[in-house]
């Protein structure tokens, strides 16, 4: 795969997120397709975003869960850039109509109050970086045909991130026990997924840690300030019209979304 | 701090011990070959060992007080407590398995660990004054390992080997201090589902901000401040264990969770 090749994928990306349409898989069209490759397709997606006036304001942390790196084969997370077109405000209607085949999430949003330049990061220095924590939403969408993904895939995909709410409250990780907190999803007032910050990675500072340690090698900035999507802690939920989701994690609090419109697929 | 070493010296014993450091072999204690050493000449060498690592790329996250339990002392055969610096390659996510095959003889202890907001200095820093630059605290278990032969040591070539520091794992939840009482956290050590050590905070010299601050106190010594941002383990509550491959441990702690880890 050369350069041409790399850049003409980001751009499929960028061109199938604006016409809501799927691609067929990358490790299908390159079979050789390795994980670097996929992470510069990342960047020239993002790219494309920036160059049509999205601003970058966070991360996205993805496979941190065993059960996914085991379905994918792989033994570590991935990331994704997140920009403001992503960001909906808690009580706003999301609008299936922009998404493809979306599937909600229940995390922990982290953000921090110090910048983190990896290598040599450690969970103790995610700690001493982090500025508060809030429950939130992330709608993972995917630019691939029918979530055929193979992780080389999902990295070129922005790590499948569609669009995000993350609560209003801010909670200080100092004062709850983030790493044991339990996490119930509730979808149109049933229970149906709960969870516990150690799904992540064993710790949602671990996954950060990685991130940060990742992007250092990447040259990639990691900024005060910048919002994480630190993984998933729920199963994904399939979501149509109507539907409502609500999280809670225990001494941190809640977060609530609603659906509306048609998907595409 | 004065030396009695001469630079050859020094950079002689510095070279045996990270040669038994990295290549995970055991040696004669220095004062074998050297009976006049003292706690200063300790600590010239470890200064040139932690030189040479960061020269090597590795970055200092923080300090470690070590010997800081009567438990210790004894088990040790010492009468004073020592320092020893802590870099980011000895540090290991929690839940992990620890490889023992670049280690002599480790052995585990549980500690609790300082993480600062402010710099802290000698000479006569004080627990009001380590409370004050506190962050929060999290729980730690520290795997120590002697690269002397049987275990067997004196305060300087302790000190000389880095205090036995070899790998650490943070973990549990971090606490401010004002919502925890600091010099009275319970701690039970678990090998392999069974309970081998207990303790109270207490048993690091009655207080673990007294180890830190006594720390900051022999860094003053040697001409140095403790940074904000640093990672401080106050020392062992409990006497340390030894571990072997296959052996689990979890270190649970009155107020700061667990940390978990395992050997292979």
């Amino acid at each position: 795969m050369d350069n041409a090749q790399i850049k003409k994928l980001g751009d499929d990306l960028y061109e199938a997120m604006l016409s809501r349409n799927t691609l067929v898989p990358f490790t299908e069209q390159y079979p050789d397709i390795t994980l670097e490759q996929a992470y510069e397709i990342q960047l020239q997606y993002i790219k494309r975003r920036i160059d049509a006036g999205e601003k970058i304001v966070g991360k996205k942390i993805g496979v941190t869960s065993k059960a996914v790196q085991d379905f994918l084969g792989v033994f570590q997370p991935d990331f994704g850039q997140l920009t403001d077109k992503m960001v909906y405000q808690e009580g706003e209607t999301i609008d299936l109509n922009e998404l493809i085949q979306p599937k909600a999430e229940a995390e922990l949003a982290i953000v921090l109050k110090e910048d983190l330049i990896g290598p040599g990061i450690t969970a103790v220095d995610v700690i001493r970086a982090t500025d508060y924590v809030s429950p939130c939403f992330e709608i993972v969408d995917s630019r691939i045909n029918d979530w055929k993904i193979k992780i080389q895939d999902t990295v070129a995909d922005n790590a499948s991130c569609g669009v995000y709410v993350v609560s209003n409250i801010k909670a200080d990780p100092r004062k709850v026990d983030i790493t044991m907190a339990g996490m119930t999803l509730y979808k149109n007032g049933e229970l149906f997924s709960t969870g516990v910050g150690a799904a992540v990675q064993g710790s949602p500072f671990n996954a950060v840690a990685w991130l940060a340690n990742t992007l250092g090698e990447l040259g990639i900035p990691f900024k005060a300030g910048e919002v994480i999507l630190s993984g998933s802690q729920s199963a994904l939920v399939p979501v149509t019209d109507g539907d409502e989701l609500e999280c809670y994690i225990a001494g941190v609090g809640g977060c609530k979304v609603k659906f509306a419109g048609s998907t595409k697929v | 701090m004065k030396t009695s070493l001469t630079p050859e010296q020094i950079i002689r014993f510095c070279e045996r011990v990270e040669g038994a450091q990295r290549r995970a072999y055991d040696i004669p204690k220095l004062t074998n070959e050297y009976p006049e050493m003292t706690v200063e000449d300790g600590y010239a060498v470890q200064n040139a060992l932690r030189a040479r690592f960061i020269e090597q790329g590795e970055k200092l996250v923080g300090w470690k007080a070590g010997l800081t339990s009567k438990a210790k002392m004894v088990q040790m055969g010492v009468d004073k407590p020592s320092i020893g610096f802590l870099t980011d390659a000895m540090s290991r996510p929690e839940n992990t398995a620890i490889s023992t095959d670049d280690l002599v003889h480790p052995r585990v202890e549980c500690e609790v660990a300082f993480i600062t907001k402010a710099e802290l200095s000698g000479p006569a820093c004080t627990r009001a004054d380590v409370l004050a630059a506190t962050d929060f605290v999290m729980p730690a278990v520290e795997v120590i390992d002697s690269r002397y032969e049987n275990f067997k040591f004196d305060l300087p070539s302790v000190i000389a080997d880095n205090s036995s520091s070899a790998r650490f794992v943070a973990g549990g939840r971090p606490r401010y201090v004002e919502d925890i009482e600091v010099d009275g956290i319970g701690v039970a050590m678990e090998l392999n589902g069974e309970i081998v050590e207990m303790g109270s905070s207490a048993a690091v010299m009655g207080h673990p901000a007294d180890a830190v601050a006594m720390l900051v106190n022999i860094l003053h010594d040697m001409g140095e401040v403790l940074p904000a941002g640093s990672f401080v383990m106050s020392g062992g509550i409990t006497a340390a264990v030894a571990v072997k491959p296959g052996d689990n441990v979890i270190a649970r702690y009155q107020d700061l969770g667990s940390v978990s880890l395992r050997f292979e």
